[in-house]
């Protein structure tokens, strides 16, 4: 009952299509396990995991349309909390989970990606770059016009994401060096809605996955090295973190074949595709 | 006969007891859970500081603000709009027009609040925000003519059953006067139907207090304490539903019984107060 509550504005039911496309049946290798299954996945948490889970998914119901695969958003914590207690079969995190959390709930940990969190304006915004320090003001809230950092003379709209996210934790600890977060700050609850935001406000600055990045938001760039996904695979931007997924004890059954899937080469292409970083 | 009769009103009986129970079980379960932390002597702490959990302050004031704020200018906004709808449909509009407008308005009670949220997203947002002229264009008189927006059609339908309920004695005498409709509506309606009107008003502002969506997608969810209406705000329902994704040890989550009970008592209280004094005032007249 709470856990709806809380989804409704981000769940991204993927009420995948029910395609029968007879090209699938020769698809690759990766997807020859999912054959004879049928039943239904369902997986939730970090939101910057959906759109390669979205992409899996799809690829699945096309080759096996007996599979039902239900993903929803939820952020980082979330995703740990609702897979310990074996509410979803598979929970997503952006961050490593603590040992206590492991401990408590028995949980098992894939890592499948490396993403980066970078900072984000709307492309009207001539500010596309700033120094560590810069960042850490505005979003402490020292600096709060435009013009401080040789923008126009506007206000900053500041916009953060809630306090259980993977991405803020890793935005907050790598980039802003644990400073603090100005309580001004708007909240918003996923990468998608932090895209749209910044994307629909010409004087926003926000944080998202670095596979979120497209041409709706600019990335800038911090200490001169803009967050893509080359800085981030070579290490030069050092703001990245981790994609988990987390299981209950060992994975089984659907749960097992979809991490599988996720770690073979046909997923990791999705990985690679979907602006993530492989780690295979 | 006389035992299927017994049987159908034990069977109504059981259900008014079990929902009435239900709502007392809700208070018990927040409760029990609030209360390590009342117990703690934290309450105060809690009811009057500020919402940042990396320094350990978990308090719930701007939360409590936010919500009041918005509840009481969304009802400023909509209680005019309210009262005039009802006036028009009970008595000055064409009857014809009396019946769409009527249906238009139980429509709208059925519109789910994210929908409107949604829209006002795209559109009142970019508005907000080049007429304040500084912020996102996320702030409570954002959410405020949206929450109005939502709060009205169950106003309006309370304020025309109400309203309706006029016995037609005094209705008729006054036109028998020759009274105009307006002068009917003031001195006659109103007067009598006043309890049904504040009836309505506290179901809105109720359900104002309630609404998670619409602050949630539109007041900007800020943790600091709002100045002024055009900055961003976070109210106790948007509050609950962002640190819900907390452990369940942990103090953040803990925190939100306490929100959850606040909201329960300052909704219950409310009603109370207004139901008492409406039965004061009807025995006095």
């Amino acid at each position: 009952m709470r856990k709806n509550i809380f989804s409704i504005p981000i769940v991204i039911t993927a009420a995948i299509l029910f395609l029968f496309s007879a090209s699938w049946s020769i698809a690759s290798d990766d997807l020859s396990s999912f054959a004879q299954q049928k039943g239904t996945l369902r997986i939730a948490g970090g939101t910057a995991h959906i759109p390669v889970m979205k992409e899996a998914a799809k690829q699945i119901i096309n080759f096996n349309p007996k599979i039902h695969i239900s993903i929803a958003g939820g952020g980082s914590g979330l995703g740990i909390k609702q897979a310990g207690e074996g509410l979803v079969d598979i929970g997503n995190a952006g961050r490593k989970p603590s040992d206590q959390e492991i401990q408590k709930f028995d949980l098992k940990l894939l890592k499948w990606a490396v993403d980066g969190v970078g900072a984000v304006v709307h492309p009207t915004n001539k500010v596309q770059s700033l120094t560590s320090t810069q960042l850490q003001d505005i979003y402490s809230g020292k600096i709060g016009n435009w013009n401080e950092v040789g923008g126009i003379d506007r206000q900053i709209d500041l916009f953060t994401r809630d306090e259980a996210s993977g991405t803020r934790k890793v935005f907050w600890k790598k980039a802003l060096a644990k400073g603090d977060i100005s309580t001004k700050a708007n909240v918003v609850v996923s990468n998608g809605a932090m895209k749209t935001a910044v994307a629909g406000d010409p004087f926003a600055i926000g944080f998202v996955s670095v596979g979120h990045i497209d041409g709706s938001v600019t990335p800038v760039a911090l200490d001169g090295i803009t967050p893509t996904l080359e800085t981030v695979r070579s290490g030069k931007y050092g703001v990245a973190r981790g994609l988990y997924s987390l299981t209950k004890g060992e994975p089984t059954g659907l749960a097992k074949l979809f991490l599988d899937f996720l770690v073979s080469p046909t997923g990791q292409q999705i990985v690679a595709d979907k602006g993530f970083i492989p780690v295979r | 006969m006389l035992r299927s009769y017994s049987l159908s009103e034990y069977t109504f009986l059981t259900a008014a007891v079990f929902s009435g129970m239900l709502t007392a079980a809700v208070f018990c379960f927040l409760f029990y859970f609030g209360l390590p932390l009342l117990q703690s002597g934290q309450l105060a702490d809690l009811l009057f500081s500020s919402w940042s959990p990396g320094k350990g302050l978990y308090g719930i004031y701007p939360m409590l603000l936010s919500s009041l704020t918005l509840a009481s200018l969304s009802m400023l906004i909509s209680f005019p709009v309210s009262i005039g709808c009802s006036f028009i449909i009970t008595a000055l509009a064409p009857i014809r027009l009396r019946r769409v407008l009527l249906a238009m308005i139980r429509v709208m009670t059925g519109i789910p609040t994210v929908v409107y949220s949604f829209a006002a997203l795209f559109f009142l947002v970019p508005l907000m925000r080049n007429l304040i002229g500084h912020g996102s264009g996320m702030s409570i008189l954002t959410a405020a003519p949206v929450l109005a927006l939502v709060i009205a059609p169950t106003m309006i339908l309370f304020f025309v059953n109400s309203f309706n309920k006029v016995s037609p004695r005094f209705t008729l005498a006054a036109e028998a006067l020759g009274c105009t409709k307006i002068q009917k509506i003031l001195y006659v309606i109103l007067p009598q139907a006043w309890p049904g009107v504040i009836n309505g008003v506290l179901l809105g502002f109720g359900r104002a207090m309630g609404d998670t969506m619409v602050s949630l997608m539109l007041a900007g969810n800020s943790t600091a304490v709002p100045e002024a209406v055009t900055d961003s705000a976070r109210t106790l329902t948007a509050h609950i539903a962002l640190v819900l994704a907390f452990d369940f040890d942990s103090m953040e989550f803990k925190s939100i019984f306490v929100c959850g009970l606040c909201l329960y008592l300052l909704t219950a209280s409310l009603m109370l107060l207004f139901r008492l004094s409406t039965a004061y005032f009807s025995k006095g007249r």
